[in-house]
């Protein structure tokens, strides 16, 4: 088959790259960028584990043509706190809000899309919004409370050890 | 001594949070190596045929395919399963592990032929240029007619029946007869998927002294003995390195991609890279055995319960795996944390042409505490009191002996986990929707649930730690880390014994060339087994430190105590030692600094399987789940509105991760109850993908309030029991339940969908 070079900003960063006509962004992401922080969970949209941010806005990086992303700026994971961790992400850390790890790119790469387009959302728009991100180890619970605690103007509160009965 | 703990107890992060968020932990796929082959797998497209014949000659002539293989290729296709266990445990608990279909195939979706090629392209299409000869035969889906004499034969043997577990104890028709209300019904729950986020992947290479290695996302190293034996080889020649899990839930603990990859690299001599896709992930691997079980239980006017009867029937699906391990926990759990004088406990498992069962979250225990809680529930009603006052007239205390013939030597945390949970949901106002047509309602259940291999298996782990010369301390340990943090309650643990701060200790885990073994990330074994071992390890290097030390400061080791990177005399803290310093002198003395310690469980024998009783299992972990729900009586929508669990956890090594099993597990086990189901049209699965098998997202999962009890009477690290799976055990019922009390149906079947309460209200 043959191959066409297509341009993307991907980080900050011009790429060039020779794909196939039928080549999924993911692919070019994971494959030829070796930019591996997104990840394949199903590779037909169900999950989330492949969100990145076309243009800022959160995409499935599973369900689009690597052609038809020609000339578009792209945020991976790896493009969010590259030098310092992104509010979010620190937030995702006190608040136990990973285990496996997963889930954990796409959902940062949400929540962030989230708080970048509306900074102080209330626990149901955190919801409706990460509803296409699955995640199969917290429940949800931790998530939410990291992104919750992003929506003061960037800062968030440390979480502090429950009560214990 | 809680306070002064300075490392256990605390909140802090796992060392691998800060590379799982900025997306830099690699896992499994995500690791490549030069000159790599890219593998496929040919499944079955029949539930139940012959192969008659597999012609491969079109698969090998495509260009790029290095190799083609099936199961006249493996030099050992039939071998015995093994996790991991220590000791040959026989009486049909190590079953047939087939890697390859001959002769006849047992369900959709096993595998026929593996294949090689250059690119992942052309591995696809040389799989469809495979030829099978199948020959359909009827096979039997449902798992009532598979233990009929008559019926469809699954496997080789003249009967499906690959198990068959009793227990007793004292006289069930006395007990009955002495009853004033029985209850007696059929409960039923599904096949469910673990459906953890990332598919199975492992890559197989040889490596320069020609040791087969594979790199794999695995629960379970010690496969490497399983793959050795497949491809004939002595053991120290395959090596299993496991990568961090994205989630196991007990699907990555039989053997996924291992041996696929292994006889491909050994083939080919080439690096093999297979990953499967989601709806193959679905396919192939294990699924939580679908149940039908009878219950029959009665009681006196004033609640205490006189006898029990649970005849249990488990659909193991094509091959054994793990289900007599998993009928075992059932056979112990069935009858619930009662203490009941006259119990009467009949499990079974067969084989069936359905996708195969093995472990899932829980193990045995979800399906018999959904089926036992019902009924107790249904029971309570009928007499008139509420659901909380049966569970606690009727739950086992400490010194009461379970059904199973296991006294309860140690601290029993029934009825407290159900008061607390129950007053926890209570306290709050009842929410009332604005919508006319729905109802709330508010339910609870109670359950136990093991921590720790059964004791038959003569379960151990080791842990190895190394004082370094800067004062930082190195530790390995052969422990699969799905996410959980077993690899950092570890260090925790290291972190507290020797004084130094977390970010000081580093941790090696899951080799088995290069770690000590710890044993399988299963059986909620994991802070209990290796926590302990690595207890033991670093009490021994504490105590060679304060030794040391002690002649220095011119006291007793007894009198020194180690913290903030000090050692001092614990009367008179300025008195005081460096950390470091005293290291170097232990190390400038030829004192070794270093220690590997083995920690055993509890050993018995395999119990009398027509009379289970005694000790099983090392310990157990007590909760309990209250659940308030809003069920639209116009579409039976049930939208769960809030959660509390609430589970004695022996102590809290870590509140983040301890809460995180517990929200975890309420709602993994929320989808059990509500919407998970593999659908099965006589052996094909109709619902592969994210969106036909429905699992909970954000907007279906309520806040989750996780309360711990700290009885410090746990066989773990510190006092601790383990949650991982407990953490699921009693949510279904609780649902169950709270759904009754909205709009008085009683669901028996798994999972409770808008049809069949819509169908349970109109009847």
């Amino acid at each position: 088959m043959e191959t066409h070079q297509i341009e993307l900003t991907v980080n900050g960063r011009r790429r060039s790259v020779n794909v196939k006509p039928n080549e999924l962004l993911i692919n070019v992401l994971r494959n030829d960028l070796h930019l591996t922080g997104t990840k394949y969970g199903c590779g037909i949209g169900e999950c989330g584990a492949c969100t990145v941010l076309l243009e800022g806005k959160p995409v499935l990086a599973c369900l689009i043509l690597a052609a038809s992303a020609n000339g578009a700026t792209i945020t991976t994971i790896e493009g969010i706190g590259a030098e310092k961790l992104d509010p979010v992400q620190e937030a995702f850390i006190d608040h136990g809000a990973i285990q496996c790890g997963f889930c954990t790119p796409g959902m940062v790469v949400t929540a962030k899309a989230l708080l970048d387009e509306n900074p102080q959302p209330t626990e149901a728009e955190i919801k409706d919004y990460i509803r296409g991100n699955v995640c199969r180890c917290t429940g949800y619970t931790g998530i939410i409370k990291a992104v919750q605690s992003c929506g003061c103007g960037g800062e968030h509160k440390k979480v502090t050890a429950k009560k214990q009965p | 001594m809680q306070d002064k703990l300075k490392s256990i107890g605390k909140p802090s992060p796992k060392h691998d949070d800060l590379v799982k968020v900025s997306g830099r932990l690699n896992y499994a796929e995500d690791y490549s190596m030069p000159g790599m082959l890219y593998a496929k797998v040919l499944r079955s497209k029949y539930p139940a045929a012959k192969i008659l014949s597999i012609n491969t000659a079109r698969a090998e002539a495509l260009p790029g395919v290095k190799a083609v293989l099936t199961a006249k290729d493996v030099p050992y296709n039939n071998t015995i399963t093994k996790f991991g266990q220590s000791k040959d445990v026989g009486g049909g608990f190590e079953a047939l592990y087939r890697v390859l279909a001959e002769d006849k195939v047992r369900f959709t979706g096993e595998a026929v032929a593996l294949v090689a090629a250059e690119t992942l392209a052309q591995a696809e299409e040389a799989v469809k240029l495979i030829e099978v000869d199948y020959e359909p035969l009827p096979g039997v889906y449902n798992v009532e007619d598979a233990v009929q004499p008559d019926s469809y034969k699954v496997g080789e043997e003249d009967t499906n029946i690959i198990a068959h577990f009793k227990s007793h104890k004292g006289d069930v028709e006395k007990g009955f007869s002495e009853a004033d209300v029985i209850v007696e019904n059929t409960y039923r729950v599904p096949f469910v998927d673990h459906t953890y986020l990332e598919p199975e992947s492992g890559t197989a290479w040889i490596d320069d002294q020609g040791v087969l290695t594979i790199r794999v996302s695995t629960q379970v190293i010690e496969h490497f003995r399983g793959v050795a034996k497949v491809l004939g080889l002595p053991e120290n020649r395959v090596r299993v390195i496991g990568t961090m899990l994205g989630g196991g839930f007990g699907g990555k603990e039989d053997i996924t991609v291992e041996s696929f990859i292994a006889l491909l690299a050994w083939k080919t001599g080439r690096p093999v890279k297979l990953t499967y896709t989601r709806e193959e992930s679905f396919l192939a691997h294990s699924k939580r055995h679908r149940y039908v079980m009878h219950y029959k239980i009665g009681a006196k006017k004033d609640g205490i319960i006189t006898a029990i009867k649970a005849e249990i029937l488990s659909d193991s699906g094509a091959y054994p795996y793990l289900s007599p391990w998993v009928l075992m926990y059932s056979t112990v759990c069935a009858a619930g944390p009662y203490s009941i004088d006259n119990v009467d406990v009949d499990c079974k498992s067969a084989l069936t042409n359905n996708p195969f069962g093995s472990a899932n979250r829980g193990f045995g225990s979800p399906q018999v505490n959904f089926a036992c809680e019902s009924i107790i529930s249904e029971l309570a009603e009928k007499i008139g009191i509420t659901p909380l006052e049966i569970r606690e007239k009727n739950c086992i205390r400490q010194g009461n002996v379970l059904a199973g013939g296991m006294k309860m030597d140690r601290y029993v945390a029934l009825p407290d986990v159900g008061v607390q949970a129950w007053e926890a949901i209570n306290e709050q106002p009842k929410l009332k929707p604005a919508d006319e047509s729905k109802k709330v309602g508010r339910g609870m259940a109670i359950g136990m649930m093991t921590y720790g291999r059964m004791t038959f298996l003569h379960d151990t782990s080791r842990s190895h730690i190394r004082v370094e010369l800067d004062g930082s301390v190195t530790v390995r340990c052969g422990v699969p880390d799905l996410g959980g943090g077993q690899a950092a309650s570890l260090c925790q643990i290291v972190a507290e014994e020797l004084g130094v701060p977390l970010s000081k200790v580093r941790i090696y885990i899951s080799d088995t060339a290069l770690t000590p073994l710890a044993g399988t990330t299963t059986a909620t074994r994991q802070l209990y087994m290796s926590g302990n071992a690595t207890l033991k390890a670093a009490r021994v290097l504490r105590e060679r430190l304060l030794t040391r030390a002690a002649a220095e400061l011119n006291v007793t080791a007894a009198e020194l105590d180690i913290a903030d990177e000090k050692i001092f005399v614990t009367a008179v803290p300025d008195r005081s030692l460096p950390l470091k310093q005293v290291i170097l002198f232990c190390s400038g003395e030829g004192v070794e600094l270093f220690h590997e310690a083995q920690f055993n469980a509890p050993f018995t024998d395999v119990p009398d399987l027509s009379n289970v009783q005694g000790q099983v299992h090392p310990d157990f972990t007590f909760g309990a789940h209250a659940a308030e729900v809003a069920v639209d009586t116009e579409t039976g929508e049930v939208e769960v509105l809030n959660i509390v669990s609430c589970f004695d956890v022996g102590r809290v090594l870590n509140p983040l991760r301890c809460e995180g099993q517990m929200e975890g597990g309420s709602i993994y086990c929320m989808g059990y109850a509500l919407t998970e189901e593999i659908i099965l049209e006589d052996g094909i699965t109709l619902n592969s993908s994210f969106t036909d098998y429905v699992i909970p997202t954000a907007l279906d999962a309520p806040h989750v309030q996780s309360i711990t009890l700290e009885s410090k009477a746990g066989l773990g690290p510190y006092g601790a029991k383990g949650i991982g799976e407990p953490a699921c055990n009693s949510i279904a019922p609780a649902i169950i339940d709270a759904i009754y009390d909205a709009v008085g149906v009683r669901i028996k079947d798994l999972p409770a969908t808008p049809e069949k309460i819509l169908a349970a209200l109109k009847a």
